[in-house]
């Protein structure tokens, strides 16, 4: 269990993290990276699926389907459209300073 | 088996971070959204043992679950495989609009199970599930808005009368049913006035937004689904979802301040007002000069016998899908010794990086295309530059006029090249509605026509010296 303190730790180490991995990237890459962590919090998949397979009712279940089928579509949503842009600097030269 | 199930989402949290560091440069963006899709998929695998679900075959939830993953996955999948690159901005927010439906839909069932009499986890994890509940459910219908506007399904940036009177009613009301419904066992009928008021929120605050503004809204949008993601795994007490969705939570912030900095409109600025809506009307001076019109042949000359040419495209060559005939005829100066670069300023399009996408889809090599502080020392130096459908981020009354409503952005100096060459379709302003002195300027001559087909007549000129 995540909880108190310990919570509130992961939240703040979590949200330092996201700020400086990023901090150093061309603005090239502005919109893949955007698209790409669009597709990360895809994982809220997981949740739906568990929430899912909790609920009871017609009411929950239609909830929790559309939970579901929203969150497989930001993920697969995502993926597809962060890979077709990424793809497109495939066949450049790789360039070693980034702008910014 | 619970203990295996922990690690895959330990593992997946880590390979998130890992993934999106590699997605910071161009070397290796690749390659770390491919693990991040692998990580993805063996978490979305391993919940199906989680403890939390225990489903026998049989079940309905499994089978529905089943049928929502196939049916979600399918469409997503054939709108990103089929739609345009110039459209990928639109899908994205729809992309990340479903995120947020998604998280707020896990909070509706746990507060639908509260109102039915379930036992409550605490009032820290219900506050979190409001939350949650809130930011998600505006940016989906945010998101929404959003998608619309850029698809052209709706034209108009709308206000209604007291629109920003409306919008603080409308939070103030949110935040007291989002009360009623965090403390406490919630009466089912508050949640549901609660779930329609954060949705209307979403719509209210996202339509007086104009699309100029959009790539940074969409921003915020991804960036508040990410902490709705990330709250919702408290509730659900999900590491990898706490962890991946604060992740971009902050990164999202992070590269929303990066654009708004980039357009010099703070992001407040962005939500709570529009452009022109500041009475810029009223300082419209006498534009001294007039538009000079150019023949593609003269222009081919001028580029062929030059040193360097700049190219600055805009939203104009994305509608036009001149991006390959661009780099025809790039090839085809180079081949004759002339220096040929991109001028990308960063909300070129509608988002930053739209143009490097496309430069990039044409197979245009990405050293050749610059940023604002790279190239702006250049275009003195430069016989040409050639601006292709871009208007407001090439005009100098943002270094000059105090009273423009763009004063203070940043923007390509294009108007200190020998010449300039603008390829537009008619003599109309920019998004912004604003003049554009660089079009009235003396070294300034007017090329019109759609994008693709004066870039045609330009190769088709260069191509007869």
């Amino acid at each position: 269990m995540i909880e108190g303190l310990p919570a509130l730790y992961i939240f703040m180490l979590s949200a330092f993290t996201g700020y400086e991995v990023i901090s150093r990237v061309p603005v090239i890459l502005h919109t893949p990276l955007m698209s790409g962590s669009n597709f990360i919090h895809g994982i809220v998949l997981v949740g739906a699926m568990i929430v899912m397979g909790n609920a009871d009712g017609t009411l929950e279940l239609t909830i929790g389907f559309i939970a579901v089928a929203m969150a497989a579509g930001n993920a697969v949503g995502g993926y597809v459209a962060t890979v077709r842009m990424l793809e497109m600097f495939h066949t450049a030269k790789p360039k070693n300073e980034g702008a910014q | 088996m619970n203990l295996l199930i922990e690690a895959v989402y330990f593992v997946t949290a880590a390979v998130f971070i890992i993934g999106l560091k590699q997605m910071s440069s161009p070397v290796t963006a690749h390659r770390g959204i491919v693990w991040a899709g692998i990580a993805m998929v063996l978490a979305s695998l391993a919940t199906f043992g989680a403890p939390q679900i225990t489903l026998d075959i049989g079940s309905i939830n499994l089978q529905l679950m089943l049928v929502a993953i196939i049916v979600g996955s399918a469409v997503a999948y054939i709108s990103a495989k089929r739609v345009a690159m110039t459209d990928m901005p639109q899908m994205i927010a729809m992309y990340n609009g479903m995120g947020g439906g998604a998280a707020a839909a896990i909070a509706a069932v746990e507060l639908v199970k509260l109102s039915a009499g379930a036992e409550s986890h605490g009032l820290t994890v219900q506050i979190l599930a409001v939350l949650g509940a809130v930011i998600g459910a505006v940016s989906f219908s945010g998101s929404a808005i959003a998608f619309a506007k850029l698809q052209g399904i709706m034209k108009k940036t709308m206000r209604l009368p007291m629109h920003q009177m409306m919008n603080i009613a409308l939070f103030i009301a949110v935040c007291i049913f989002g009360y009623l419904v965090a403390t406490g066992q919630p009466a089912f009928n508050y949640v549901v006035i609660f779930f329609v008021l954060a949705l209307v929120l979403g719509v209210m605050v996202t339509l007086p937004i104009g699309g100029a503004d959009m790539p940074v809204v969409i921003s915020l949008f991804n960036a508040l689904t990410g902490l709705a993601v990330a709250f919702e795994g408290f509730v659900l007490n999900n590491s990898a979802m706490i962890i991946a969705g604060t992740v971009v939570g902050s990164s999202g912030t992070l590269l929303t301040q990066l654009m708004a900095k980039a357009m010099n409109r703070p992001i407040s600025n962005v939500l709570f007002s529009s452009f022109g809506s500041d009475g810029g009307a009223a300082a419209e001076e006498d534009i001294e000069g007039s538009m000079k019109e150019i023949q593609a042949t003269d222009a081919a000359i001028m580029m062929a016998y030059g040193q360097k040419v700049i190219i600055v495209p805009g939203y104009g060559m994305a509608v036009a899908q001149a991006q390959h005939k661009l780099k025809e005829m790039q090839d085809l100066l180079e081949a004759r010794g002339v220096d040929v670069k991109y001028a990308i300023h960063p909300v070129a399009g509608r988002m930053p990086g739209h143009m490097n996408v496309l430069l990039a889809e044409a197979g245009v090599d990405y050293d050749k295309i610059l940023d604002l502080d790279e190239i702006n020392p250049e275009f003195p130096t430069a016989d040409v530059a050639l601006v292709i459908g871009a208007n407001d981020v090439v005009n100098p009354v943002a270094r000059t006029n105090p009273d423009s409503p763009i004063y203070g952005m940043p923007i390509l100096d294009a108007d200190h090249a020998h010449n300039v060459i603008v390829i537009k379709r008619g003599k109309g302003a920019g998004f912004s509605g604003i003049e554009n002195h660089l079009f009235y300027a003396d070294n300034t001559q007017m090329l019109y026509g759609d994008g693709q087909k004066a870039v045609a007549e330009l190769i088709a000129g260069i191509k007869t010296l």
